[in-house]
């Protein structure tokens, strides 16, 4: 496979679970929005910031009410990660492999982007904004179940699927972020009783909470809903679970070395983590850290299958 | 010029509250023109009465429905192409795309066929000579100083032997039908001519949005065009005893047949490569990138400009190209198809010679007439030509895609001096043409049914052996009145039915 190709099959499995964990994370923070009592409202400036948009958002707009954020996160064209501009780059990398990807996907992705510019608008201002959110969720996880169901798993779909779980892996911290520290004065008294509501809106928001009941048997609490979602080895959106699907699909690759090791490493460091204490403090450090680590992953992918600048071969590197 | 009142045809009032049939052929007007499916008024052409009595059948509704339902396949499979506009950017556009099909029976067809690939094989022949000994320039059939100020003619191709003798594989013929309904040949697009994947992707559609009449007609199928273009390329490959790495050479997504590109080699099982993803190894073999290491091409179907191929070769500065591929094709290591220099056939000035071309290398009579051509460069055509702007259409010899071109019945006094100052100018790159009346086809137009103007573009594919399309791309100008049919200057298409006697 061409290098170039693995590159751009991986990045369309980066977009489309980029923009589904985008709708994700405005979702849970809708929800927090409402179930907070009036005055503590802390508004989207932390989501924005949790994103990795900060620096951006601010070249662009001077507060972040709800209709700055929304559009910044929806739809802005010059924010690369919101879910238009998601869908629009997932489409310009499916646009280019149209002889390896299904038609079928091509199909619902063009359905998918368009609907997201069509109806955004929409969804800045309340009332439409859980139905707009569905629909791309759903539209994202249709389009994964499609490449799934009728996709070779040969070396193509297993870029794909180090993509997808790469982003998943990456979007889950970032979902779990949205409780940390940043985001609301140490609970004390009066919003203690609003811990739990915050816990369970953030395993709904992964569609994690059914999962969640079935397999943990206690009341919701922070130590066990962080536990779960670091490291549940069945669970699909948990970081553990994602780390392993890519040794599995790094597993399938020629020459996976480097990038293969790295992540067994990584993903022996999530299992051994003693994540029930960070429910108190150093969850954002965590986070941050395993941000960073996933980011090296990605380089060690990158430099080896798709790095374009490789010397031209000759005659003794193509003898040997 | 003939022109036709759309808002007259639909001006009828419709019977009160009774289901209105939409299309009523006594009311289709076609004018002083030749008409594909239609006669006159109400008298269709036999090979079309099937489909003019369907389509009468159905009611405004229905109409809009199955007009719908094209407009959503074509959104859904994401037919697109883009437009370059004057400001420098570019848009991805819907496929225009009208859903009456345009028919011609295959008795037509074969003569057509036959003269398409008499055509090509003289131009093949031309080319092959024009690199080598010019047996047709010494035998004062074909002018040198034509030759000496071609921009298509590439020094760096002289004495170079391509396989089979076979320069241009693909080559893309418009052909046009006057006022008398004789099939005319417009002009050869012999460098990277594009279209093809829509004359695929209409049949798709219109089989989509008109099952039914697949039942009652018996159409000729275009889908093995993939697999013919794929067996023309394999012959092509210089290990003929492996199964062939064949590729597509793609200048990158914003090209505006990208889709085309990604199309085909999707359909022929291929690689589709961009300039990065190939190197020229000092084996003079040329290799892609993948994520195994290095990997031998053999064939490479590029739809890139010869002078944008490779940098080194060509000495331009191109970032799209890659670096040797023109040592690579001269030392036989790998094919192009096109091959480099096939477009010196692909000049309007040189298209005046092809009947010659026909009688001097195969002896025999042209079966596809040409459109009688004025070159400018010879004195008293020019004259001719300058004093007759205002009924002739003028077009630069080297340009394509509808750019750059004066329809002198329609051009202002301004833009027709201008013209002249232009072939006074560079007399070498202008020809001109009696305008033709091109013929029609019924098309539903904002109004309401309407002739439009039509233009035939087949492909033929030359290898170790010959193949032209069942029909081809039928491109339509779905402005009233208006000629231009390129999908870059406001031009539809529609589907071309070949079909059997019923």
């Amino acid at each position: 496979m061409l290098s170039r190709v693995a590159e751009r099959l991986y990045w369309l499995g980066r977009y489309l679970e980029r923009a589904e964990g985008t709708a994700r994370n405005i979702n849970v923070n809708t929800h927090l929005l409402l179930d907070l009592p009036k005055g503590t409202a802390f508004g989207w400036e932390p989501l924005i910031f949790i994103m990795g948009g900060e620096e951006l958002f601010f070249q662009h707009y001077r507060d972040a009410g709800q209709q700055n954020a929304l559009e910044f996160m929806l739809a802005d064209p010059r924010n690369p990660s919101s879910i238009c501009s998601s869908l629009q780059q997932a489409r310009e990398n499916l646009r280019t492999l149209r002889d390896v990807v299904p038609r079928e996907a091509w199909e619902k992705l063009n359905h998918l982007h368009r609907y997201a510019n069509d109806h955004y608008a929409q969804a800045i201002g309340g009332r439409s904004r859980f139905p707009f959110l569905t629909q791309i969720i759903d539209g994202c996880q249709l389009i994964t179940g499609l490449l799934t169901g009728t996709m070779s798993h040969d070396e193509a779909y297993e870029f794909v699927r180090t993509g997808r779980n790469l982003e998943r892996a990456d979007m889950t911290t970032r979902i779990i972020d949205v409780r940390s520290a940043s985001l609301l004065p140490k609970h004390t008294g009066d919003l203690a009783p609003f811990a739990n509501i915050q816990w369970m809106s953030v395993l709904k928001s992964l569609s994690a909470y059914q999962m969640y009941r079935r397999q943990v048997h206690v009341r919701v609490s922070g130590a066990e809903v962080l536990r779960f979602l670091f490291q549940d080895a069945g669970f699909p959106r948990s970081v553990y679970h994602c780390l392993g699907e890519m040794q599995q699909s790094l597993s399938a690759l020629p020459r996976n070395e480097v990038p293969r090791r790295y992540v067994m490493r990584l993903k022996r460091q999530v299992g051994e983590a003693i994540v029930q204490h960070l429910a108190h403090e150093g969850l954002h450090e965590f986070i941050d850290n395993l941000q960073v680590a996933l980011g090296k992953l990605h380089d060690r992918i990158r430099a080896t299958y798709f790095l374009t600048e490789a010397p031209a071969p000759n005659s003794r590197s193509l003898a040997a | 010029m003939d022109t036709c009142d759309a808002n007259h045809v639909m001006e009828r009032a419709p019977a009160a509250k009774q289901v209105t049939m939409a299309i009523d052929w006594e009311h289709y007007d076609i004018g002083a023109g030749y008409d594909e499916l239609v006669e006159a008024p109400g008298r269709p052409r036999a090979p079309a009465q099937p489909l003019c009595r369907y389509l009468g059948s159905l009611t405004r509704s229905e109409i809009e429905e199955r007009k719908s339902a094209a407009e959503l396949a074509i959104m859904t499979m994401g037919i697109t192409f883009t437009v370059y506009t004057e400001e420098g950017g570019s848009i991805d556009r819907a496929w225009p795309f009208d859903i009456i099909p345009r028919i011609i029976p295959s008795h037509e067809w074969m003569r057509i066929e036959a003269g398409l690939k008499q055509r090509v094989k003289a131009l093949n022949l031309f080319i092959d000579d024009v690199y080598h000994q010019q047996r047709i320039v010494k035998a004062g059939v074909f002018p040198q100083e034509l030759l000496a100020n071609s921009v298509n003619f590439r020094e760096e191709c002289v004495g170079v032997d391509p396989p089979h003798g076979v320069w241009a594989h693909i080559c893309g013929t418009d052909l046009v039908r006057d006022r008398d309904g004789a099939v005319y040949v417009l002009e050869d697009n012999l460098r990277i001519p594009s279209g093809v994947s829509y004359m695929l992707e209409n049949r798709l559609v219109t089989k989509r949005v008109f099952p039914e009449l697949f039942e009652h007609y018996s159409i000729r199928p275009v889908d093995d065009y993939p697999s013919q273009l794929f067996d023309m390329l394999a012959s092509l490959s210089p290990r003929p005893a492996d199964s062939p790495a064949i590729a597509v050479l793609t200048p990158g997504i914003y090209n505006s047949a990208y889709f085309e590109h990604a199309y085909l080699a999707q359909q022929m099982g291929a690689e589709l490569v961009e300039g990065g993803d190939l190197v020229v190894g000092d084996d003079d073999c040329v290799y892609m990138r993948t994520i195994e290491g290095f990997a031998r091409v053999d064939v490479i179907y590029r739809r890139i400009d010869d002078l944008y191929l490779d940098p080194l070769g060509f000495g331009t500065d191109s970032k799209i190209g890659v670096p040797g591929l023109l040592r690579a094709w001269k030392a036989g290591r790998v094919a192009l198809a096109n091959a480099p220099g096939a477009g010196v056939a692909d000049d309007k000035a040189v298209y005046a010679f092809v009947p010659k071309m026909i009688d001097y290398y195969l002896g025999e009579e042209p079966i596809l007439p040409n459109v009688p051509t004025f070159l400018c460069m010879n004195t008293q055509e020019r004259e001719h030509v300058l004093a007759n702007l205002h009924q002739l259409v003028v077009k630069p010899a080297n340009a394509s895609g509808g750019y750059g071109m004066l329809v002198g019945p329609h051009a202002t006094a301004t833009q027709r001096a201008q013209f002249a100052r232009l072939i006074d100018h560079d007399p070498r790159n202008y020809i001109a043409q009696p305008t033709l009346s091109l013929s029609t086809v019924p098309t539903l137009c904002e109004t309401g049914l309407a002739p439009r103007h039509v233009d035939l573009r087949p492909f033929i594919l030359s290898g170790s052996e010959n193949y032209v399309t069942m029909g081809g791309l039928t491109r339509v100008a779905l402005r009233q009145g208006s000629l231009v049919v390129n999908s870059s200057q406001g031009g539809g298409s529609k589907d071309t039915w070949i079909t059997d006697e019923v």
